[in-house]
């Protein structure tokens, strides 16, 4: 184990899959001069700087990856894949199944997302939602320095186009990862707290979050038990079921806004299938409606904080016990 | 790839887009019966479909828009296979999941038909560096796409990459002078998408959309300068397109005399004849490739009707690899 942190986890998984697979190519704006390492080591034909046109450089990895490359592409801040909708949803997402299975996509999209830079909204959305609707793509959103390592490289050997975002306020966070070879499988969800009160299902920054709020309601004699989801497609139905059945206590946690956010996808799922196990309503905290603020306070209280997590958590387990 | 056909000469080039005419007018004989969905034929275009793709080699990819069954003909697609993918049926090139708009088929190197104008333009770049990029995987990139694709974003960034990053493409704008029920005067200020692509820094032509033989060498000389250079080239094709934007179409919206003059300018005529005065084809040999291309097609008609509709576990296989 070493302990760096999840932008030099993410560096790390770059190349040594570039070193794995030469088929391993990456390109977008300012990545030649971002990833001077990558350049120097596998050459600026596998590392090249692009035009400012996202959707060109969505489509061109859409097309080199129904070649047989395995771009990755980084459209900096999520706000951008608005331009790039088109190419990843409806090229990379759609054309396998429209074409009978006759050509595969597999490439990766990074994109920075999430509060904390205090940038505003044109740089910040979490609009991960979006991608987990459209079919053919998957989506995931790790939390932790190790996760960012063992997912990207899951991701860029995924056979499938991957939404891969990096939470902005996680970058400098610092964590153990594995030495060597060290892939995390997309679509299994990681068990941060074991507990037995009330389940909190989270993913990204505010999977952190939840821990602290964890954390912080032990001593009150709560036990939360904490779910990160890291893919959010697929999606780890069989452990979120597992752990509402265990606990009969669901709380959901995203930044993202809370209308046909991945939350509804989770509370409606244990509603479906773990009614019966269920001693409390689901509940959701969630950013709200409205584009991200810039100003530091409002761009705090726009984020699930852990206060606000653990007072949910305890109001749940009281609804709970008085029902 | 054992079908791409490769024979340039005047009568293959006549009986390929005799056989694409007579493909379409079937399939819009099905539209209009109501038994399977609208589709956008190419008809009075038929000339720039097979003047580029006899340019190309084996080994060439397409990438093509809505009015792509002249291409896939063009390479060497099966007719009975193109019509059951349009009847939504288990034998077509995409298990029917494509229906008309979406057909591509690996085996003829034909790897997007998109039906999102511009599709085409953002994927192009990625299969030629692809090429690029792997050894012995040599060969070009052809796309096929319109002046309406031509007013988008899209075709200025794909254009602009393939110049600095060097990418063996063909653009190929079929200039029609329609984008669906817009006059192409409409929206935009030139008469020629070829000063665009110029601007770019390609070298561009413009070329006379109707005549197969002059497609022909245009085409082939770009291809080579591509094979020779690696850099890309632009070609447009001044045509029309003298059926509806998507069957069925009155075409009500259209200027007769304009639509008249066009009809005048057939190119499968304009070939035809030129071949005629040469001596090169009597009535009679005419009559004999329009029986063996009829043929053809009813029989491409049949196999589809024939053929069967996908299982319903189809629906949800091949999302994902
Ligand atoms: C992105 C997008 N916008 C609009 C349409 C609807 N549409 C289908 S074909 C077409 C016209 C395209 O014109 P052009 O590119 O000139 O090709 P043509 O049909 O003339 O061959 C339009 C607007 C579409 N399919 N995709």
């Amino acid at each position: 184990m070493s302990v760096i942190t999840v932008n030099e986890a993410i560096t790390q998984a770059l190349a040594e899959e570039m070193r794995r697979d030469p088929a391993v190519l990456m390109f977008g704006e300012g990545v030649a001069t971002k990833r001077a390492n990558l350049v120097a080591e596998f050459g600026a034909a596998r590392v090249r700087n692009t035009p400012l046109a996202e959707g060109i450089i969505a489509g061109t990895a859409a097309g080199a990856a129904a070649s047989g490359l395995r771009p990755i592409v980084d459209l900096l801040f999520a706000p951008f894949l608005c331009f790039a909708m088109d190419e990843i949803v409806n090229s990379a997402g759609k054309l396998r199944y429209l074409s009978g299975g006759q050509f595969k996509f597999p490439m990766v999209v990074l994109a920075m997302t999430g509060a904390g830079w205090t940038v505003g909204a044109q740089h910040n959305h979490n609009l991960e939602a979006w991608f987990v609707h459209s079919p053919g793509l998957k989506v995931v959103m790790p939390s932790s320095a190790a996760d960012f390592k063992g997912l990207l490289k899951a991701a860029i050997r995924d056979d499938n186009p991957v939404l891969f975002f990096m939470d902005l306020a996680l970058g400098y966070q610092a964590g153990e990862v594995p030495e060597g070879e060290h892939v995390v499988p997309l679509g299994r969800a990681a068990t941060l707290r074991e507990g037995r009160d009330v389940t909190l299902v989270s993913y990204a920054k505010t999977a952190l979050h939840c821990a602290a709020a964890a954390d912080a309601l032990a001593p009150q004699g709560i036990s939360a038990e904490v779910l990160d989801l890291r893919s959010l497609k697929p999606l780890d139905e069989a452990a979120i079921l597992a752990s509402a059945r265990k606990t009969g206590r669901v709380l959901v946690v995203h930044e993202a806004s809370r209308l046909c956010g991945v939350g509804a996808e989770v509370a409606a799922l244990v509603a479906e299938h773990a009614f019966g196990s269920l001693k409390a309503t689901v509940r959701r905290l969630t950013g709200p409606d409205v584009p991200a603020p810039s100003s530091w306070p409002l761009e705090q209280a726009f984020v699930p904080q852990a206060e606000a997590i653990a007072a949910t958590a305890h109001a749940l387990v009281a609804e709970g016990e008085y029902a | 790839m054992q079908h791409v056909q490769h024979d340039p000469s005047p009568l293959a080039l006549l009986e390929t887009m005799m056989q694409i005419r007579a493909y379409e007018e079937a399939v819009a004989g099905i539209a209009a019966g109501g038994n399977s969905p609208g589709t956008c034929t190419s008809v009075g275009q038929e000339a720039a479909a097979v003047g580029v793709v006899r340019a190309l080699a084996r080994e060439d990819r397409i990438l093509t828009n809505h009015r792509s069954a002249g291409h896939l003909i063009a390479r060497g697609a099966d007719p009975g296979r193109l019509v059951a993918e349009v009847l939504g049926k288990r034998t077509g090139y995409c298990k029917g999941k494509s229906g008309s708009l979406h057909i591509s088929a690996a085996e003829l190197g034909v790897v997007l038909t998109s039906t999102i104008v511009g599709g085409e333009l953002s994927l192009a770049p990625g299969v030629a560096l692809a090429r690029t990029m792997t050894p012995g995987d040599e060969g070009i990139v052809a796309t096929f796409f319109g002046d309406g694709a031509a007013c988008e974003g899209v075709f200025h960034e794909s254009l602009n990459l393939a110049v600095v990053w060097k990418l063996p493409i063909l653009y190929v704008c079929e200039n029609n002078e329609w984008q669906a029920f817009v006059r192409r005067r409409d929206t935009m200020p030139m008469a020629h998408v070829c000063d665009w692509a110029a601007s770019h820094g390609l070298v561009a032509e413009t070329v006379d959309g109707n005549d197969v033989e002059a497609v022909h060498a245009a085409a082939t000389r770009l291809v080579a300068r591509i094979r020779e250079t690696g850099e890309p080239a632009f070609l447009e094709t001044l045509t029309y397109r003298t059926r509806g934007h998507f069957e069925p179409d009155d075409q009500a919206y259209v200027d007769p005399a304009e639509l008249a003059a066009w009809r005048a300018r057939d190119p499968i005529e304009l070939l035809a004849n030129r071949l005629r005065a040469a001596g090169r084809l009597g009535d009679g040999r005419l009559a004999q490739i329009r029986a063996r291309v009829q043929a053809a097609i009813d029989e491409a008609v049949a196999f589809a009707n024939a053929s069967p509709y996908p299982e319903l576990s189809e629906l949800v296989a091949d999302v994902y690899a």
